[in-house]
């Protein structure tokens, strides 16, 4: 049990040594003082009956580490620690009355008349025993439910963050694939190319860890990867322009982030137009923060306004709440009647 | 010769498909179309026997394409959709061939549709029913005229069975479709639009009041100010949708 161990770890030991002592120096000095005994008769009466008010006292701890009444129930513990403290009564009569002082006519006397009073003391010692050790394993298990519902939280977080970015379109695999298919028939040296820029990327999106941070260069040159192979299949219809701040390089952000808000803006821009479109990627260096926008076009006539970020979103959205507890850092917006506009925002840390 | 229409949005993959068929000496590729919108022109102009269609494609899908074309010729689906999706149109198709295929997979499919040219019988006809696509919720593509208009669902005011047909009320205009009514019914958002008559369906936010006609009957008063009758079916239906 590491509640209890720790409970009498060496130094708590010897502070609950140490404070049984102290009471018995002063109850026996009270005695000596206010009765007039001798010191030895003294310490015998107040030895016996605090040897036995902390035995009752780890009785008391014992039981409330295994039984935890509610509030509500706490009169189990009241009545218990009133048997307790009659129990110690009895047995400190029993001992000093046939063992310690069996022929102290005055001392006997003066226990006859202390036997309340006594009682109510130990009672008094006892539940406090109880109480501290009631609060004591209380905040135990709160503190190891606290500690366990966090690893859940924890635990949780990592799947789903690892499902979010394992949320690669099988689509763009396949039809990649088959681009590669098609030029391995009339252009073989471009489809070993377009294999090379596969494997790059596959390979970028597999190694990266979880909750890695890496520099806005590192996240364009794996995004460039992806916008190669993607022309290989649109570059007919599709240009990209990516611009970006000197001072946004070196700023951080999570892995694997642009590269699926760009698939979303490629995907929405090429399905809701049949002409030729621009996807603009613009990274800027803001006080203490990296703003990337993602511009495409769509056609307002037919794609109706829709609420929240929508498109596909809602994924990253996720997990940037997940990153930085935040639900403002990816927001959308229409420019005009033609251009979608998603914009990420990413905390630096200062 | 037979005629033949290339329908992909990537002109590699229609490339694929054209270096294939130069096995094949009897057809002839006529056409090759980048959309829905070029593969109707084309389709219209040249009456192919057979089209490869690709399914995810500017605009307007393959399913929503053949819609809007009356008689269609023989399909093979050329798509990277994974296999559990295509099996839904399995049946309804010559084949399907999912990308990337080989040329033996190729030739399976030409076979295919050969052998079913020689017994004469027709391709078995889609049914779409069964195969929308998650953006076929937000929209209804019609034909007007020789053009091609994509309706976003929530301008819809509300459906009308016609014979084989539906028509299709905006605010401004009315299109014919030849779809079912139960078609609407299960293929568009049931929070959103409410069968309320063998022969209607209404978008609830065109709502206004559910007024009542005779003993026992009611009609829907729209926001245009269009009444639709309520079948008793519909009006319970109705109620509980709206928490009545």
């Amino acid at each position: 049990m590491p509640a209890s161990s720790k409970f009498f770890s060496s130094k708590l030991t010897l502070g609950y040594v140490a404070w049984w002592l102290v009471l018995i120096s002063i109850e026996a000095y009270a005695i000596t003082d206010a009765f007039d005994f001798s010191w030895v008769v003294a310490l015998q009466d107040a030895t016996t009956m605090i040897v036995l008010v902390a035995v009752a006292g780890q009785i008391m701890h014992n039981s409330v580490r295994y039984y935890q009444p509610s509030l509500k129930r706490s009169f189990q513990m009241i009545a218990w620690s009133i048997a307790l403290a009659i129990l110690c009564v009895v047995a400190h009569r029993f001992i000093v009355t046939t063992y310690l002082l069996p022929d102290n006519q005055p001392y006997l006397t003066y226990l006859a008349g202390s036997y309340i009073f006594r009682g109510l003391f130990i009672w008094i010692m006892i539940s406090m025993m109880g109480t501290i050790s009631w609060i004591w394993f209380y905040f135990q298990d709160q503190r190891a439910s606290e500690s366990r519902e966090q690893d859940v939280i924890k635990l949780a977080r990592e799947a789903e963050l690892t499902t979010l970015r394992q949320q690669l379109q099988p689509h763009f695999l396949f039809n990649s694939l088959n681009s590669i298919s098609a030029l391995a028939g009339s252009r073989p040296e471009e489809a070993r190319k377009m294999i090379q820029q596969l494997s790059d990327f596959l390979r970028g999106t597999i190694k990266r860890d979880n909750q890695q941070l890496v520099t806005l260069e590192e996240e364009l040159n794996h995004l460039y990867l992806y916008l190669e192979i993607e022309k290989v299949r649109f570059g007919h219809r599709m240009k990209t322009e990516i611009e970006k701040d000197e001072a946004a390089s070196g700023m951080m952000l999570p892995s694997l982030l642009l590269q699926p808000v760009v698939e979303n803006a490629i995907k929405f821009g090429l399905y809701d137009t049949t002409g030729e479109i621009i996807i603009r990627i613009r990274a800027q260096a803001k006080e203490n923060e990296l703003v990337v926008t993602v511009e495409n076009p769509f056609d307002a006539e037919t794609t109706q306004p829709k609420q929240g970020v929508g498109f596909g979103l809602t994924g990253i959205q996720r997990r940037l709440y997940l990153l930085y507890a935040r639900n403002n850092l990816l927001t959308t917006r229409q420019e005009g009647n033609q251009l979608f506009i998603t914009e990420v925002t990413i905390p630096q840390k200062a | 010769m037979i005629k033949t229409i290339l329908i992909d949005d990537e002109p590699l993959a229609r490339s694929i498909t054209r270096e294939y068929l130069q096995a094949y000496a009897d057809i002839e590729v006529v056409q090759e179309c980048n959309d829905g919108f070029e593969g109707v022109k084309a389709i219209t102009q040249h009456k192919p026997d057979l089209i490869f269609l690709d399914i995810q494609m500017p605009k307007i899908n393959g399913f929503e394409m053949l819609e809007l074309i009356d008689t269609p010729p023989a399909v093979i689906f050329t798509t990277a959709f994974d296999e559990y999706a295509m099996k839904a149109f399995e049946a309804h198709a010559i084949d399907y061939l999912l990308k990337p295929f080989s040329k033996d997979r190729f030739d399976k499919a030409m076979q295919k549709w050969k052998l079913q040219q020689s017994k004469g019988e027709q391709p078995a006809k889609l049914l779409t029913e069964e195969i929308r696509q998650p953006e076929e919720r937000n929209r209804v593509v019609v034909k007007e005229g020789g053009n091609i208009r994509i309706i976003p669902v929530h301008e819809i005011q509300y459906i009308e069975a016609y014979d084989d047909y539906v028509k299709i009320f905006t605010l401004k205009e009315m299109f014919l479709k030849k779809k079912t009514m139960g078609f609407y019914e299960q293929s568009l958002n049931a929070d959103q639009f409410v069968r309320v008559h063998r022969s209607y369906i209404i978008q609830l936010n065109q709502l206004t009041r559910i007024e009542p006609l005779e003993k026992d009957t009611h009609v829907a008063l729209l926001k245009s100010g269009t009444r639709v009758p309520l079948s008793k079916t519909g009006y319970t239906k109705l109620k509980s949708v709206l928490g009545l």
